[in-house]
């Protein structure tokens, strides 16, 4: 078993990375592997809560991260001054996170085998 | 050392495709192996046949078939990612392989290094 951490840095909608690196997620979680994701920048975005996608015509997949956990993933981390700069707190996510700063997210990316940036 | 390659943007839109394969050149020319390139996003765009650029121009796509024939590297177009734009195996240039995202996390499992190219 290997340590994937795929780190998230772009806003939900207006590109395709985010849909498409959930994908990845999943299937490194289906292939058994230790999955980590991170967010950062605008990728702190993917989670925020109360997500309306009707008007632009796309998919609202903000639930499949509420699902992350079935698939056994729990570790998300969230990076605080992402968070701060953009005036978001955890309270504005859609599921629960751990929020760490800059320095301890550099950290864990360390600790790594694979880290997938999307 | 054993590398993977990761594609996530189209040919001639962004530098990534052409960062990536020159890259592959330099890793093969130093003695390393190209265990696999992984096409994703709008990188699957890198497999299609019907791409004509014009003749004072590099032609990635047959660059990369040419890598895939001379090297024996392993070319692998995501399935979904194709799907969603038009990328099947019936318009896959010469050296790829169309397959799923398993390929990539293999690729992840079994390389020393998994280098992403992306924007």
């Amino acid at each position: 078993m290997k340590k994937f951490m795929l780190v998230n840095r772009k806003a939900p909608y207006g590109s395709i990375y985010a849909l498409e690196s959930l994908e990845v997620v999943l299937i490194a979680a289906a292939f058994e592997q230790d999955v980590s994701l991170a967010f950062i920048d605008d990728g702190v975005y993917q989670l925020k809560k109360g997500m309306q996608t009707k008007a632009i015509a796309t998919k609202n997949f903000s639930p499949t991260y509420r699902a992350l956990e079935d698939y056994d993933i729990d570790k998300l981390y969230v990076e605080a001054e992402s968070l701060a700069a953009r005036g978001l707190t955890a309270e504005d996510l859609v599921t629960d996170v751990k929020v760490v700063d800059a320095k301890t997210l550099g950290e864990l990316m360390e600790q790594q085998d694979v880290v997938l940036s999307f | 050392m054993k590398i993977a390659v990761l594609v996530n943007e189209g040919p001639y839109q962004h530098q990534a495709s052409d960062s990536a394969y020159l890259f592959c050149m330099a890793a093969l020319a130093k003695g390393h192996e190209i265990q696999r390139v992984f096409f994703y996003h709008d990188g699957v765009n890198n497999a299609s046949k019907f791409t004509e650029p014009p003749q004072d121009d590099r032609n990635i796509v047959a660059r990369w078939s040419k890598l895939a024939e001379e090297h024996k590297v392993d070319l692998v177009v995501c399935v979904a990612a194709g799907l969603r734009r038009g990328v099947v195996a019936d318009t896959l240039a010469p050296g790829f392989r169309i397959s799923g995202l398993g390929q990539l996390i293999d690729s992840g499992i079994k390389a020393d290094r998994l280098v992403t190219f992306g924007d």
